[in-house]
């Protein structure tokens, strides 16, 4: 059975940690497996951990009482689920339901922050990788938000 | 791989390119809320599929090209061929009503005419795709010029190293093509992401633009070819997400859609830096159109 220091080191989130950083980064997590239907996360709740998926998929929703809830995006393998733990006030913004069975390596959010703070390296290439993670989204978004499929170009 | 060339444009000829031939409407099927495929046949009792050089074929049509279809009395258009290339039956278009004249051919009942002009422009290079992947990116509305690329690899499969389809849409009540989508969800030759703009939950699919799609799919960049068909601002970011996957500019071929009137070269709407969309299109190789691609007078 692989530890989780290996499940870190082939998590794309993580590639190219040094060894003692991935040791480090380790230390905070743990193996979680989520059946389809159940709840990585619940819109408000504490955002006291993330995910990274390395089986099946996820979907961010959001409940919109005319509507029904609504699915704002799915997240596959490999993908970071939350970023509302680096954050106060460490709530989290959506809901995260696994749309079929999803294995995932859990990170307890305040044992990783306080790692952090200790060791600002390990802050500084964290906060860039979840930068980078954030601007992809970000960048997606907006092209959702454009409604390019909406808006005929004309005859 | 080559470039589609003009030589590969052929209009009409015999009445000369400007007449349109009356075509009937066989059947009308509605995709979505503004969007029908329509079934047409010859109605002037001329030749149909297998007759001499310079006649209208809609049996012999490359993948990818287009005709000019004419609403009598209100217009016309150029829309993509969406019908199978290999096939005996009609040909099919899929129209969206963007305007009066899409909307009067969207209109169209069964037994009604409408002009047909064409084909023209290049086509998709799938002659030279045998022993690589194939990957077909579509967005919304693009899905149809795609139909009869998709159809086509499909029929010669055992050729490809392997075949992609990965569809972007509004949400899924504007996917086109909803039965067919569910058959190539099944079909072992084929390897389909859908996902969409917005949906409500209980949607199987998966929500986020298209591009997120590529990084996962299964093909190898440096023995790839794609076809990519959407909105321009779509069709940019695929391009960016295909080539940071590794894919080498002159694999990535796009449709480019640009108003329209003649398509034979002379009214000059179409022209698209030094080419024209009408002829050396609509289909292009991305290494052709990279230095003004992104030129946005252009």
């Amino acid at each position: 059975m692989r530890s989780i220091e290996d499940l870190v080191g082939e998590l794309p989130t993580f590639a190219g940690l040094s060894p003692a950083q991935r040791e480090l980064i380790a230390g905070c997590g743990s193996n979680r497996v989520f059946e389809a239907g159940e709840h990585l996360a619940r819109e408000g709740d504490a955002a006291d951990a993330f995910f990274v998926i390395r089986h099946g998929r996820v979907a961010l929703e959001l409940a919109a009482s005319a509507k029904g809830a609504l699915m704002i995006s799915t997240l596959g393998e490999g993908a970071v689920v939350g970023w509302s733990w680096l954050f106060p006030p460490h709530r989290w913004s959506f809901d995260a339901r696994a749309l079929e069975q999803v294995r995932a390596v859990a990170f307890d959010g305040a044992c990783l922050r306080g790692k952090c703070d200790a060791d600002h390296e390990l802050g500084y290439v964290l906060m860039r990788r979840f930068a980078a993670v954030m601007l992809e989204r970000l960048q997606a978004t907006r092209l959702q938000l454009l409604d390019v499929y909406g808006g005929p170009d004309g005859e | 791989m080559a470039a589609p060339t003009a030589s590969e444009t052929t209009p009409s000829a015999g009445r000369g390119p400007m007449a349109p031939r009356p075509f009937r409407v066989l059947s009308r099927r509605q995709e979505t809320e503004d969007t029908w495929t329509l079934a047409l046949e010859p109605a002037d009792g001329g030749p149909g599929p297998g007759f001499g050089p310079g006649q209208f074929n809609p049996g012999q049509f490359n993948p990818g090209q287009f005709n000019m279809i004419y609403a009598f009395g209100v217009g016309e258009v150029p829309i993509s061929i969406s019908g199978d290339p290999g096939g005996e039956g009609p040909l099919e278009h899929t129209v969206r009503a963007v305007g009066p004249v899409s909307a009067a051919i969207c209109r169209a009942e069964p037994g009604a005419q409408l002009g047909v002009r064409g084909p023209f422009g290049s086509s998709w290079p799938l002659a030279g795709a045998a022993g690589r992947h194939v990957v077909i990116v579509a967005g919304g509305i693009g899905l149809a010029p795609l139909r009869p690329a998709l159809l086509g690899a499909l029929a010669g499969r055992d050729e490809l190293a392997g075949l992609v389809l990965l569809c972007g849409g509004r949400s899924p009540s504007q996917l086109l093509y909803r039965e067919e989508l569910e058959a190539w969800r099944e079909d072992s030759r084929l390897d389909l992401g859908v996902t969409v703009d917005s949906a409500e939950v209980g949607w199987d699919g998966d929500v986020g633009v298209v591009t997120t799609l590529i990084g996962a799919a299964p093909f190898d960049p440096a023995n790839a070819v794609a076809f990519i068909v959407g909105p321009e601002v779509m069709m940019r970011f695929t391009v960016d997400a295909l080539l940071d996957r590794g894919m080498d500019p002159a694999d990535v071929h796009i449709s480019i859609e640009r108003n329209m009137k003649c398509a034979v070269t002379q009214c000059g709407r179409c022209q698209f830096g030094p080419t024209f969309a009408c002829r050396e299109g609509a289909v292009m190789s991305y290494a052709a159109i990279e230095p003004f691609f992104r030129t946005r007078e252009v």
